[in-house]
């Protein structure tokens, strides 16, 4: 199967004075369409890697490619434009502007790239939100909705532009155990219907072990990495 | 740039005690901007008008004759006596072509001919020392509008007729109508009657001055045929100075500008706009620093927002203009504001006093390009202020804004 992502060799230390050195080597390769969960203790490195496989970041050192691309490559532009087209993120406190509603929300990431909002675009917004189970709340603003509602709005933006790779980093971590399994089977839903690469940061062991394959990280390295049931 | 603007509006209109608080401050402050502007104006205008009302722009005339030593021998004890000539009116040599080529001078929109000089006011057992103006009220009326300053009788004056100050009047108790005797100093006489009597604005002026034809003072005066002074009146008056130099090149005459002869004025009216720009420059100051405050506030407000928007690809330059174009558009319409305002304290103040003939007191100049320009500074001043913040938002480091 394809490569969609590489991670060779990749370090990433903070601070000049003092440093502190979240990353010490990873070596990880992901398969086209391959769901991961993304474990280990608190401090482990989690989202420090999840922000360099988004581009977030730089690693200090090594190399990440994304569909073939040596993102290093890449000027800030570069990044970001990369980063618009084929990365989806969802993050823990969903993040959506409170100052636009629901459909605006999953609408602005094709408005910041093309300048306007296309036909398709709209479209595109509102196939998505029903598909979130949320069409009739697309003109609420997020502090009208519910933790799991913002949670399920953030998921349609970051599929907006149909992206190969779709970062969460603990995207149930705020939510109750039903909102929290409803998030993560619409997550799983999309990886199989769309062949979305999927890479989810959890501490829920119960959620990893749904997952298909469960890579664990302890002080900034790999401390296991396996394969799991993979059952939706 | 849609994006970056919409954005903008939302940011600006979602977070609205902010963004009245801070609109309501850029139009107070364009607002103080033109009613301040306006009524400086206004203030300046009425005084050079009030000036300029009884006066020309440049006044030409002989230049004083040079001191010249006597005694013959410097080695004599006490070195050479300086002796001035005795003042006598004095005529400007071959005054037509001078007239004429004054006329041709760039910027000269009138000239006119007088004859000026002292003399004595009788009547009955009164005796005013008053000042002379021969001139022909037609011609005249082209350098001062005298016609409007006339309170009694018509300013139309032919042979012995005379028009007097209304001091003088009420002084030597003359009506419309009345004869008056002149006096000057060779001791030549004559007797004109009062037709019409003046209200220069001035009352020294109102106190002295007699018009009479210019013809009948070159008699008086004993110049048949010259003129004491030629007045100019120009088209730009601020460049009265510069063509009064010019003239004294060229003519070899003695010619002053109201700008020389008003220096006092001069300086208080500089000073006066001086102040009144850095009284502006202070308030488009604190304007820029408060908007730049707002936002510096609403980038921090709003980082995690900013990290969101880089996250789905925006980039730093689409952030950095997000926030450039809610400064601008805060000056902009704050300023619109600001000129509802301003024009509101104008029309206040312009209807507090008036005069008797219901011009105001407070001459208030609103004009539309006072308006534009400070739409304009107070748009530019946004756009400046709104620099480090929005700077500070495109710098922003998304992995961080993200996390906290
Ligand atoms: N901007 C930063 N500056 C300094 N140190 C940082 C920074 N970001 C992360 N770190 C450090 O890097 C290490 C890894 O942090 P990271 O956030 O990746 O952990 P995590 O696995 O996501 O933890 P959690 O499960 O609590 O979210 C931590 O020791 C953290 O203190
Ligand atoms: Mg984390």
């Amino acid at each position: 199967m394809a490569e969609a992502l590489i991670i060779d060799g990749v370090t990433k230390s903070y601070g000049t004075e003092v440093v502190t050195l979240a990353l010490r080597g990873i070596d990880l390769a992901v398969a086209a369409g391959e769901f991961i969960a993304l474990t280990g203790p608190s401090g482990s490195g989690k989202s420090t890697l999840l922000n360099l496989i988004g581009l977030l970041d730089r690693p200090t050192t090594g190399r990440i490619h994304l569909d073939g691309t040596e993102t290093g490559t890449l000027d800030a532009e570069g990044l970001a434009r990369f980063r618009g087209r084929r990365i989806g993120f969802v993050f823990q406190f969903h993040h959506l502007l409170p100052e636009f509603t629901a459909l605006e929300n999953v609408m602005l990431p094709a408005f910041a790239d093309e300048g306007r909002i296309s036909e398709e675009t709209r479209r595109t917004a509102v196939r998505l939100l029903e598909e979130v189970g949320l069409s009739d709340r697309a003109d609420y603003k997020p502090s009208q909705l519910s933790g799991g509602q913002q949670q399920r709005v953030a998921i349609a933006r970051a599929l907006a532009r149909s992206p190969a790779l779709l970062l969460a980093d603990e995207p149930t971590g705020n939510l109750d155990q039903e909102s929290g399994d409803q998030v993560f089977r619409l997550l799983r839903r999309l990886n199989v219907e769309r062949r979305i690469t999927c890479v989810i940061v959890t501490h829920d062991d119960r959620l990893a072990e749904r997952c298909d394959r469960n890579v664990h990280l302890v002080d900034g390295r790999v401390d296991f990495d396996k394969q799991v049931r993979g059952v939706g | 740039m849609i994006f970056e603007w919409h954005v903008a509006r939302r940011f600006l209109r979602e977070g609205r005690t902010q963004t009245t608080l801070i609109l309501t401050g850029v139009a107070v402050g364009v607002g103080t901007i033109i009613f301040l502007s306006a009524l400086i104006t206004g203030l300046q205008e009425s005084i050079i008008e009030r000036t300029l009302g009884n006066q020309a722009h440049i006044v030409v005339r002989p230049a004083e004759d040079v001191p010249r030593a006597v005694g013959g021998n410097p080695e004599a004890a006490g070195g050479p006596r300086v002796i001035r000539p005795p003042q006598k009116i004095r005529a400007v040599q071959r005054w037509q072509q001078v007239a004429a080529a004054l006329a041709a001078e760039p910027g000269v929109i009138a000239v006119a001919p007088t004859v000026n000089g002292p003399a004595f006011a009788l009547r009955g057992d009164g005796t005013k020392a008053v000042a002379i103006r021969g001139l022909d009220p037609k011609g005249y009326s082209a350098i001062v509008d005298l016609e409007q300053r006339i309170v009694a009788g018509t300013l139309g004056i032919t042979g012995f007729q005379a028009v007097i100050g209304v001091e003088l009047a009420k002084n030597l108790g003359i009506v419309v109508g009345d004869k008056l005797r002149l006096l000057v100093g060779d001791g030549t006489t004559a007797i004109y009657t009062v037709n019409g009597l003046i209200d220069i604005g001035n009352k020294d002026l109102n106190e002295r001055w007699v018009l009479i034809p210019l013809r009948a003072a070159q008699t008086l005066f004993g110049l048949e045929g010259g003129v004491s002074t030629i007045e100019v009146k120009v088209n730009e008056i601020f460049t009265a100075q510069a063509i009064a130099a010019r003239m004294s090149q060229t003519t070899g005459l003695d010619a002053e500008s109201w700008m020389t002869s008003n220096g006092q004025l001069l300086v208080g009216l500089r000073s006066q706009a001086s102040s009144s720009i850095m009284i502006q420059t202070f308030v488009v100051l604190a304007v820029a620093l408060g908007i730049a405050s707002v936002l510096a506030v609403s980038v921090v407000q709003k980082s995690k927002e900013i990290g969101i928007m880089m996250a789905f690809g925006t980039s730093r330059a689409k952030i950095l203009r997000i926030f450039l174009l809610q400064g601008g558009a805060v000056g902009l319409v704050g300023s619109l504001g600001g000129v509802l305002l301003g024009v509101g304290l104008g029309a206040f103040f312009a209807g507090l006093v008036r005069n008797p003939d219901g011009s105001s007191t407070f001459p208030v100049e609103l004009r539309g390009a006072l308006y534009l320009r400070a739409a304009a500074v107070a748009t530019i001043t946004g756009l400046l202020a709104a620099v480090i913040p929005a700077r500070r938002a495109a710098s922003l480091d998304p992995a961080v804004t993200i996390r906290g």
